[in-house]
Protein backbone atom coordinates (compact mmCIF):
# COMPACT_ATOMS: atom_id res chain seq x y z
CA UNK A 1 0.00 0.00 0.00
CA UNK A 2 2.61 2.52 0.56
CA UNK A 3 4.59 1.76 -2.57
CA UNK A 4 3.50 3.91 -5.56
CA UNK A 5 3.60 3.02 -8.92
CA UNK A 6 4.64 5.42 -11.81
CA UNK A 7 2.48 5.66 -14.89
CA UNK A 8 1.32 8.60 -17.33
CA UNK A 9 -1.92 10.58 -17.60
CA UNK A 10 -3.57 9.98 -21.02
CA UNK A 11 -7.46 11.08 -20.48
CA UNK A 12 -9.31 13.87 -18.24
CA UNK A 13 -12.55 11.89 -17.49
CA UNK A 14 -13.86 13.86 -15.09
CA UNK A 15 -12.57 17.67 -15.09
CA UNK A 16 -14.77 18.90 -12.06
CA UNK A 17 -14.23 15.55 -9.64
CA UNK A 18 -10.57 15.93 -11.21
CA UNK A 19 -10.29 12.12 -12.42
CA UNK A 20 -8.42 11.08 -15.22
CA UNK A 21 -7.25 7.89 -16.90
CA UNK A 22 -3.60 6.38 -16.39
CA UNK A 23 -1.24 4.17 -18.04
CA UNK A 24 0.37 1.90 -15.67
CA UNK A 25 2.50 -0.46 -18.03
CA UNK A 26 -0.31 -0.89 -19.98
CA UNK A 27 -3.26 -0.98 -17.33
CA UNK A 28 -5.61 1.96 -17.85
CA UNK A 29 -6.75 3.11 -14.27
CA UNK A 30 -9.16 5.78 -12.98
CA UNK A 31 -7.13 7.67 -10.92
CA UNK A 32 -8.01 11.07 -8.81
CA UNK A 33 -5.06 13.49 -9.34
CA UNK A 34 -6.42 16.10 -6.74
CA UNK A 35 -2.88 16.21 -5.53
CA UNK A 36 -0.94 17.34 -8.01
CA UNK A 37 -3.53 20.10 -9.96
CA UNK A 38 -2.43 23.11 -8.72
CA UNK A 39 -3.02 27.10 -10.30
CA UNK A 40 0.45 26.11 -12.31
CA UNK A 41 -0.74 23.17 -13.53
CA UNK A 42 -4.78 23.17 -14.19
CA UNK A 43 -6.39 19.91 -15.01
CA UNK A 44 -6.58 19.44 -18.91
CA UNK A 45 -2.80 20.50 -18.62
CA UNK A 46 -2.11 17.32 -17.05
CA UNK A 47 -2.09 14.91 -19.61
CA UNK A 48 1.13 13.30 -20.72
CA UNK A 49 2.43 13.84 -17.17
CA UNK A 50 4.19 11.14 -15.33
CA UNK A 51 2.96 10.97 -11.69
CA UNK A 52 3.11 8.51 -9.00
CA UNK A 53 0.06 6.57 -8.45
CA UNK A 54 -0.67 5.52 -4.91
CA UNK A 55 -3.67 3.95 -4.05
CA UNK A 56 -5.62 5.30 -6.96
CA UNK A 57 -3.97 8.76 -6.11
CA UNK A 58 -1.77 10.70 -8.40
CA UNK A 59 0.26 11.86 -5.53
CA UNK A 60 3.37 13.31 -6.94
CA UNK A 61 3.92 14.37 -10.31
CA UNK A 62 7.91 13.04 -11.30
CA UNK A 63 10.40 15.46 -12.09
CA UNK A 64 12.24 14.31 -15.20
CA UNK A 65 15.15 16.94 -14.63
CA UNK A 66 15.80 15.80 -10.97
CA UNK A 67 15.25 12.07 -12.30
CA UNK A 68 17.92 12.97 -14.69
CA UNK A 69 20.26 14.75 -12.20
CA UNK A 70 20.29 11.38 -9.95
CA UNK A 71 21.03 9.34 -13.33
CA UNK A 72 24.00 11.43 -14.06
CA UNK A 73 25.45 11.78 -10.45
CA UNK A 74 25.32 7.85 -10.44
CA UNK A 75 26.65 7.56 -13.84
CA UNK A 76 29.26 9.64 -12.94
CA UNK A 77 30.07 7.74 -10.40
CA UNK A 78 30.04 4.41 -12.17
CA UNK A 79 32.36 5.88 -14.82
CA UNK A 80 34.80 7.48 -12.06
CA UNK A 81 35.06 3.59 -10.75
CA UNK A 82 35.88 2.37 -14.88
CA UNK A 83 38.43 4.59 -14.97
CA UNK A 84 40.27 3.59 -11.76
CA UNK A 85 39.82 0.14 -12.38
CA UNK A 86 41.32 0.71 -15.93
CA UNK A 87 44.42 2.57 -14.20
CA UNK A 88 44.74 -0.60 -11.63
CA UNK A 89 44.16 -3.03 -14.26
CA UNK A 90 46.62 -1.09 -16.86
CA UNK A 91 50.02 -3.38 -17.77
CA UNK A 92 49.27 -6.28 -15.82
CA UNK B 1 9.53 0.76 -16.30
CA UNK B 2 9.88 4.14 -16.93
CA UNK B 3 11.71 5.90 -13.88
CA UNK B 4 11.81 1.72 -12.45
CA UNK B 5 14.72 0.08 -14.51
CA UNK B 6 17.18 3.02 -14.39
CA UNK B 7 17.03 2.70 -10.74
CA UNK B 8 18.02 -1.09 -11.19
CA UNK B 9 21.02 -1.00 -13.20
CA UNK B 10 23.69 -3.67 -11.59
CA UNK B 11 26.74 -1.62 -12.90
CA UNK B 12 25.80 1.56 -10.77
CA UNK B 13 25.19 -0.61 -7.97
CA UNK B 14 28.52 -2.04 -7.91
CA UNK B 15 30.23 1.60 -8.71
CA UNK B 16 28.11 2.42 -5.33
CA UNK B 17 28.91 -0.15 -2.96
CA UNK B 18 32.59 0.45 -3.63
CA UNK B 19 32.24 3.72 -2.59
CA UNK B 20 30.32 3.14 0.48
CA UNK B 21 33.31 0.41 1.38
CA UNK B 22 35.71 2.88 0.89
CA UNK B 23 33.89 5.79 3.00
CA UNK B 24 32.88 3.04 5.63
CA UNK B 25 36.61 2.63 6.12
CA UNK B 26 37.06 5.73 6.79
CA UNK B 27 35.11 6.62 9.82
CA UNK B 28 36.23 6.47 13.35
CA UNK B 29 32.89 4.89 14.41
CA UNK B 30 33.73 1.43 12.39
CA UNK B 31 36.73 0.43 13.91
CA UNK B 32 34.89 -0.01 17.61
CA UNK B 33 31.56 -1.50 15.82
CA UNK B 34 29.15 -1.46 13.10
CA UNK B 35 28.11 1.49 11.96
CA UNK B 36 23.91 1.19 12.15
CA UNK B 37 21.58 2.92 9.89
CA UNK B 38 17.92 2.50 10.14
CA UNK B 39 15.69 2.37 7.39
CA UNK B 40 11.87 3.78 8.99
CA UNK B 41 9.93 2.39 6.34
CA UNK B 42 8.33 -1.44 5.63
CA UNK B 43 8.82 -0.18 1.76
CA UNK B 44 12.34 0.01 2.22
CA UNK B 45 12.93 -3.18 3.87
CA UNK B 46 11.46 -4.93 1.53
CA UNK B 47 13.39 -3.65 -1.62
CA UNK B 48 16.63 -4.56 0.50
CA UNK B 49 15.78 -7.86 0.90
CA UNK B 50 14.10 -8.53 -2.51
CA UNK B 51 17.85 -7.01 -4.06
CA UNK B 52 20.22 -8.76 -1.22
CA UNK B 53 21.47 -4.90 -0.20
CA UNK B 54 22.47 -5.93 3.26
CA UNK B 55 24.98 -9.05 1.43
CA UNK B 56 26.47 -6.09 -0.72
CA UNK B 57 26.91 -4.07 2.08
CA UNK B 58 30.19 -4.30 4.01
CA UNK B 59 30.13 -5.89 7.33
CA UNK B 60 30.77 -2.63 8.92
CA UNK B 61 27.23 -1.53 8.37
CA UNK B 62 24.32 -3.01 9.69
CA UNK B 63 20.99 -2.41 8.69
CA UNK B 64 18.33 -1.85 11.45
CA UNK B 65 14.89 -2.27 10.19
CA UNK B 66 12.27 0.12 11.95
CA UNK B 67 8.65 0.31 12.57
CA UNK B 68 7.18 1.59 9.35
CA UNK B 69 5.07 -1.10 8.00
CA UNK B 70 1.68 0.34 8.67
CA UNK B 71 -0.13 -3.57 8.95
CA UNK B 72 2.90 -5.04 11.52
CA UNK B 73 2.14 -2.50 14.11
CA UNK B 74 -1.44 -2.99 14.21
CA UNK B 75 -2.52 -3.75 17.92
CA UNK B 76 -4.61 -7.19 17.48
CA UNK B 77 -7.44 -5.42 18.87
CA UNK B 78 -7.30 -3.56 16.11
CA UNK B 79 -7.69 -6.39 14.42
CA UNK B 80 -10.67 -7.76 16.34
CA UNK B 81 -12.59 -4.44 16.10
CA UNK B 82 -11.91 -4.76 12.36
CA UNK B 83 -13.77 -8.40 12.42
CA UNK B 84 -16.61 -7.05 14.84
CA UNK B 85 -17.48 -4.06 12.38
CA UNK B 86 -17.21 -6.77 9.20
CA UNK B 87 -19.46 -9.39 11.11
CA UNK B 88 -22.12 -6.68 11.80
CA UNK B 89 -25.48 -7.40 9.46
CA UNK B 90 -25.72 -5.41 6.93
CA UNK B 91 -22.08 -4.53 6.62
CA UNK B 92 -19.25 -4.10 3.80
CA UNK B 93 -16.41 -3.81 5.08
CA UNK B 94 -13.16 -3.09 2.79
CA UNK B 95 -9.44 -3.31 2.97
CA UNK B 96 -6.58 -3.12 1.46
CA UNK B 97 -5.39 -6.70 0.57
CA UNK B 98 -2.12 -6.61 3.20
CA UNK B 99 -4.27 -6.52 6.32
CA UNK B 100 -6.40 -9.28 5.23
CA UNK B 101 -4.29 -12.26 7.07
CA UNK B 102 -3.32 -10.16 10.44
CA UNK B 103 -4.11 -12.66 13.10
CA UNK B 104 -6.93 -10.79 15.76
CA UNK B 105 -7.32 -12.76 18.66
CA UNK B 106 -10.52 -14.61 17.69
CA UNK B 107 -9.51 -14.73 14.16
CA UNK B 108 -8.03 -12.79 10.98
CA UNK B 109 -10.32 -11.11 8.57
CA UNK B 110 -9.78 -13.41 5.50
CA UNK B 111 -11.12 -15.78 8.65
CA UNK B 112 -14.39 -13.82 9.25
CA UNK B 113 -14.69 -13.68 5.44
CA UNK B 114 -14.72 -17.30 5.12
CA UNK B 115 -17.10 -17.36 7.77
CA UNK B 116 -19.63 -15.43 6.03
CA UNK B 117 -18.82 -11.47 6.31
CA UNK B 118 -18.85 -9.43 3.47
CA UNK B 119 -15.51 -8.59 3.58
CA UNK B 120 -13.95 -7.13 0.25
CA UNK B 121 -10.04 -6.15 -0.73
CA UNK B 122 -9.58 -2.72 -2.56
CA UNK B 123 -6.75 -1.27 -4.12
CA UNK B 124 -7.97 2.22 -3.58
CA UNK B 125 -10.72 3.57 -0.73
CA UNK B 126 -12.33 5.18 -3.99
CA UNK B 127 -13.16 1.71 -4.99
CA UNK B 128 -14.98 1.51 -1.67
CA UNK B 129 -17.06 4.43 -2.18
CA UNK B 130 -18.33 3.27 -5.46
CA UNK B 131 -19.68 0.16 -3.28
CA UNK B 132 -20.99 2.48 -1.19
CA UNK B 133 -22.98 4.50 -4.10
CA UNK B 134 -23.89 1.03 -6.13
CA UNK B 135 -24.91 -0.63 -2.32
CA UNK B 136 -27.27 2.35 -0.90
CA UNK B 137 -28.93 -0.28 1.59
CA UNK B 138 -25.55 -1.35 2.86
CA UNK B 139 -23.34 -0.05 5.16
CA UNK B 140 -19.30 0.44 3.38
CA UNK B 141 -16.74 0.79 6.09
CA UNK B 142 -13.17 1.01 4.83
CA UNK B 143 -10.58 0.26 7.15
CA UNK B 144 -8.12 3.54 6.80
CA UNK B 145 -4.60 2.59 7.17
CA UNK B 146 -1.18 3.51 6.87
CA UNK B 147 1.28 6.57 7.51
CA UNK B 148 0.97 10.23 6.23
CA UNK B 149 1.20 8.71 2.52
CA UNK B 150 -1.77 7.52 2.53
CA UNK B 151 -3.98 10.12 4.78
CA UNK B 152 -4.42 12.27 1.68
CA UNK B 153 -6.44 9.54 -0.26
CA UNK B 154 -8.80 8.77 2.36
CA UNK B 155 -9.52 12.53 3.47
CA UNK B 156 -9.72 13.36 0.00
CA UNK B 157 -12.56 10.03 -0.37
CA UNK B 158 -14.48 11.48 2.88
CA UNK B 159 -14.15 14.98 0.85
CA UNK B 160 -15.83 13.18 -2.11
CA UNK B 161 -18.42 11.42 -0.29
CA UNK B 162 -19.82 14.24 1.51
CA UNK B 163 -19.72 15.84 -2.00
CA UNK B 164 -21.73 13.60 -3.34
CA UNK B 165 -24.11 13.13 -0.53
CA UNK B 166 -23.07 9.75 0.11
CA UNK B 167 -23.83 8.84 3.98
CA UNK B 168 -23.75 5.07 3.65
CA UNK B 169 -19.84 5.10 3.78
CA UNK B 170 -17.32 5.61 6.68
CA UNK B 171 -13.88 4.97 7.56
CA UNK B 172 -12.57 2.97 10.41
CA UNK B 173 -9.26 5.37 11.24
CA UNK B 174 -6.39 3.77 11.68
CA UNK B 175 -3.73 6.39 10.43
CA UNK B 176 -0.29 6.74 12.29
CA UNK B 177 2.38 9.60 12.18
CA UNK B 178 5.38 9.07 11.62
CA UNK B 179 7.19 12.15 13.17
CA UNK B 180 6.15 11.40 17.12
CA UNK B 181 7.61 7.16 16.74
CA UNK B 182 10.93 8.19 15.01
CA UNK B 183 11.05 10.57 18.06
CA UNK B 184 9.99 7.74 20.57
CA UNK B 185 12.74 5.34 19.24
CA UNK B 186 15.35 8.37 19.41
CA UNK B 187 14.25 8.60 22.90
CA UNK B 188 15.01 5.29 23.63
CA UNK B 189 17.93 4.31 26.17
CA UNK B 190 18.90 1.37 24.12
CA UNK B 191 19.46 3.35 21.24
CA UNK B 192 22.32 3.38 18.87
CA UNK B 193 21.40 4.35 16.04
CA UNK B 194 23.85 6.52 13.61
CA UNK B 195 21.83 7.59 10.64
CA UNK B 196 18.45 7.22 9.41
CA UNK B 197 17.10 6.49 5.91
CA UNK B 198 13.37 8.67 5.81
CA UNK B 199 10.28 7.41 4.47
CA UNK B 200 10.48 8.81 0.86
CA UNK B 201 6.56 8.27 0.10
CA UNK B 202 5.55 9.85 3.37
CA UNK B 203 8.16 12.60 2.83
CA UNK B 204 6.49 13.22 -0.20
CA UNK B 205 3.57 14.36 1.38
CA UNK B 206 4.99 16.41 4.42
CA UNK B 207 8.20 17.38 3.10
CA UNK B 208 11.28 17.43 4.49
CA UNK B 209 10.81 20.01 6.79
CA UNK B 210 9.29 17.54 9.50
CA UNK B 211 12.44 15.79 9.87
CA UNK B 212 14.42 18.53 11.01
CA UNK B 213 14.17 18.02 14.59
CA UNK B 214 16.54 14.49 13.71
CA UNK B 215 19.00 16.71 12.49
CA UNK B 216 18.88 19.73 14.80
CA UNK B 217 17.95 17.97 17.81
CA UNK B 218 19.12 15.02 18.09
CA UNK B 219 22.31 15.53 15.40
CA UNK B 220 21.92 12.91 13.75
CA UNK B 221 21.95 12.29 9.32
CA UNK B 222 18.79 11.61 7.59
CA UNK B 223 18.13 11.33 3.87
CA UNK B 224 14.89 10.79 2.07
CA UNK B 225 15.12 7.79 0.33
CA UNK B 226 13.55 6.07 -2.61
CA UNK B 227 12.67 2.60 -3.14
CA UNK B 228 14.28 1.12 -5.78
CA UNK B 229 18.06 -0.87 -4.95
CA UNK B 230 20.07 2.36 -6.63
CA UNK B 231 17.62 4.84 -4.37
CA UNK B 232 18.87 2.77 -1.24
CA UNK B 233 22.86 2.59 -2.01
CA UNK B 234 23.12 6.14 -2.67
CA UNK B 235 21.22 7.52 0.55
CA UNK B 236 23.34 4.92 2.56
CA UNK B 237 26.28 6.60 0.49
CA UNK B 238 25.25 9.82 1.73
CA UNK B 239 24.42 9.11 5.34
CA UNK B 240 28.34 8.11 5.77
CA UNK B 241 29.29 11.30 3.34
CA UNK B 242 27.29 12.84 6.07
CA UNK B 243 29.23 11.24 8.72
CA UNK B 244 32.88 11.65 7.08
CA UNK B 245 32.67 15.46 6.78
CA UNK B 246 30.60 15.03 10.38
CA UNK B 247 27.70 17.02 8.92
CA UNK B 248 24.15 16.17 10.82
CA UNK B 249 21.49 17.28 7.96
CA UNK B 250 18.47 16.47 6.10
CA UNK B 251 19.14 15.59 2.68
CA UNK B 252 17.05 14.52 -0.23
CA UNK B 253 18.18 11.73 -2.60
CA UNK B 254 14.09 11.38 -3.85
CA UNK B 255 14.05 14.91 -4.97
CA UNK B 256 12.04 13.34 -8.21
CA UNK B 257 9.04 12.48 -6.20
CA UNK B 258 9.89 14.65 -2.95
CA UNK B 259 9.19 18.17 -3.29
CA UNK B 260 10.89 19.76 0.19
CA UNK B 261 7.70 21.41 1.38
CA UNK B 262 5.44 18.22 0.53
CA UNK B 263 2.19 18.15 -1.19
CA UNK B 264 -0.07 21.24 -0.22
CA UNK B 265 -3.32 19.70 -1.69
CA UNK B 266 -2.94 16.41 0.02
CA UNK B 267 -1.61 18.21 3.81
CA UNK B 268 -4.59 20.55 3.22
CA UNK B 269 -7.27 17.11 2.74
CA UNK B 270 -5.90 15.72 5.34
CA UNK B 271 -5.64 18.70 7.71
CA UNK B 272 -9.00 19.10 7.03
CA UNK B 273 -10.46 15.83 8.12
CA UNK B 274 -8.45 14.38 10.43
CA UNK B 275 -6.78 15.65 13.97
CA UNK B 276 -4.16 13.41 16.27
CA UNK B 277 -4.79 11.44 18.85
CA UNK B 278 -3.96 12.39 22.41
CA UNK B 279 -1.98 8.49 21.84
CA UNK B 280 -2.39 5.33 19.77
CA UNK B 281 -1.21 2.14 21.19
CA UNK B 282 1.46 0.32 19.00
CA UNK B 283 1.75 -3.59 18.61
CA UNK B 284 5.21 -4.19 20.36
CA UNK B 285 5.98 -0.34 20.89
CA UNK B 286 2.86 0.04 23.29
CA UNK B 287 0.75 3.72 23.57
CA UNK B 288 2.80 6.33 21.91
CA UNK B 289 1.82 10.28 22.18
CA UNK B 290 0.32 11.74 18.84
CA UNK B 291 1.16 8.64 16.79
CA UNK B 292 -2.22 8.86 15.35
CA UNK B 293 -5.07 10.62 14.14
CA UNK B 294 -8.61 10.40 14.29
CA UNK B 295 -11.31 12.13 12.56
CA UNK B 296 -12.76 15.61 13.33
CA UNK B 297 -15.94 16.09 14.99
CA UNK B 298 -17.25 17.80 11.40
CA UNK B 299 -16.70 14.46 10.07
CA UNK B 300 -18.14 12.23 12.83
CA UNK B 301 -20.71 11.07 10.50
CA UNK B 302 -18.31 9.26 7.98
CA UNK B 303 -16.37 8.18 11.54
CA UNK B 304 -16.83 4.33 11.87
CA UNK B 305 -15.64 4.76 15.30
CA UNK B 306 -18.59 6.85 16.46
CA UNK B 307 -21.09 5.74 14.16
CA UNK B 308 -21.29 1.93 15.01
CA UNK B 309 -20.15 0.58 18.80
CA UNK B 310 -16.58 -0.48 18.84
CA UNK B 311 -15.42 -2.81 21.25
CA UNK B 312 -11.80 -1.23 21.40
CA UNK B 313 -10.45 -3.95 23.57
CA UNK B 314 -6.61 -4.06 24.33
CA UNK B 315 -5.33 -7.28 23.92
CA UNK B 316 -2.00 -8.71 24.83
CA UNK B 317 0.21 -10.38 21.86
CA UNK B 318 0.97 -13.82 22.22
CA UNK B 319 3.78 -14.29 24.82
CA UNK B 320 6.43 -16.63 22.46
CA UNK B 321 5.82 -13.89 19.82
CA UNK B 322 8.60 -11.35 20.14
CA UNK B 323 7.70 -8.59 17.17
CA UNK B 324 8.21 -5.79 19.80
CA UNK B 325 12.12 -6.90 20.17
CA UNK B 326 12.23 -7.16 16.56
CA UNK B 327 10.75 -3.71 16.21
CA UNK B 328 12.53 -1.65 18.62
CA UNK B 329 15.76 -3.60 17.18
CA UNK B 330 16.65 -5.07 20.44
CA UNK B 331 16.91 -8.52 18.31
CA UNK B 332 16.71 -10.03 14.70
CA UNK B 333 13.84 -11.69 13.35
CA UNK B 334 15.21 -15.08 13.43
CA UNK B 335 16.59 -14.52 16.77
CA UNK B 336 12.77 -14.77 17.95
CA UNK B 337 12.32 -17.89 19.39
CA UNK B 338 9.00 -18.78 16.92
CA UNK B 339 10.43 -17.49 13.67
CA UNK B 340 10.69 -20.21 10.93
CA UNK B 341 9.46 -22.84 13.15
CA UNK B 342 5.43 -21.86 14.63
CA UNK B 343 5.81 -18.27 12.74
CA UNK B 344 5.64 -18.50 8.99
CA UNK B 345 4.74 -16.63 6.18
CA UNK B 346 1.71 -19.25 5.83
CA UNK B 347 0.76 -19.70 9.20
CA UNK B 348 1.85 -16.10 10.70
CA UNK B 349 1.88 -15.97 14.40
CA UNK B 350 3.03 -11.67 14.45
CA UNK B 351 1.96 -9.29 12.33
CA UNK B 352 5.54 -8.62 11.42
CA UNK B 353 5.66 -12.20 9.34
CA UNK B 354 2.22 -11.24 7.61
CA UNK B 355 3.08 -8.14 5.38
CA UNK B 356 5.58 -8.45 2.60
CA UNK B 357 7.36 -5.02 4.05
CA UNK B 358 7.45 -7.15 7.74
CA UNK B 359 10.72 -7.68 8.50
CA UNK B 360 10.32 -11.47 9.63
CA UNK B 361 8.51 -11.78 6.22
CA UNK B 362 11.64 -10.70 4.22
CA UNK B 363 14.01 -12.36 6.37
CA UNK B 364 11.41 -15.62 5.98
CA UNK B 365 10.74 -15.15 1.92
CA UNK B 366 14.68 -14.19 1.00
CA UNK B 367 17.09 -15.91 3.83
CA UNK B 368 18.46 -18.89 3.77
CA UNK B 369 15.95 -20.78 6.47
CA UNK B 370 18.36 -23.39 7.18
CA UNK B 371 21.10 -20.97 7.99
CA UNK B 372 19.48 -18.49 10.48
CA UNK B 373 17.90 -21.23 12.08
CA UNK B 374 21.22 -22.82 12.61
CA UNK B 375 22.58 -19.04 13.95
CA UNK B 376 19.65 -18.87 16.26
CA UNK B 377 20.47 -22.15 17.69
CA UNK B 378 23.62 -21.44 18.00
CA UNK B 379 23.26 -18.13 19.64
CA UNK B 380 20.91 -19.73 22.22
CA UNK B 381 23.26 -22.55 22.69
CA UNK B 382 26.27 -19.83 23.58
CA UNK B 383 23.70 -17.96 26.06
CA UNK B 384 22.63 -21.29 27.84
CA UNK B 385 26.38 -22.03 28.40
CA UNK B 386 27.47 -18.95 29.76
CA UNK B 387 24.33 -18.74 31.96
Amino acid sequence: MCLGIPGEIVEITDSEKKLALVDVSGVKRPVNIACIVDDEHPVESCIGDWVLVHVGFAMSRIDANEAKITLDLLNELGEAQAEVEAMQASGQ
Amino acid sequence: MKYVDEFRDPDKARALVHEIESLAQQLDITRQRPLQLMEFCGGHTHTIFRYGIEQMLPDSIELVHGPGCPVCVLPMGRVDDCVALAERPNVIFTTFGDAMRVPGSRKSLLQAKADGADIRMVYSPLDALDLANNNPDKEVIFFALGFETTMPSTALTVLQAEQDNINNFSLFCNHITTVPTIKAILDSPDMQIDGFLAPGHVSMVVGERPFDFVAETYEKPIVVTGFEPLDILQSIWMLLKQLKENRHDVENQYARIVPADGNAAGLDALSKVFELREFFEWRGLGSIDHSGVKMRDDYAQYDAERKFSVPNLKIADPKSCQCGEVLKGTIRPWECKVFGTQCTTETPMGALMVSTEGACAAYYNFGNLDELLNKRNQKSQLSAASA
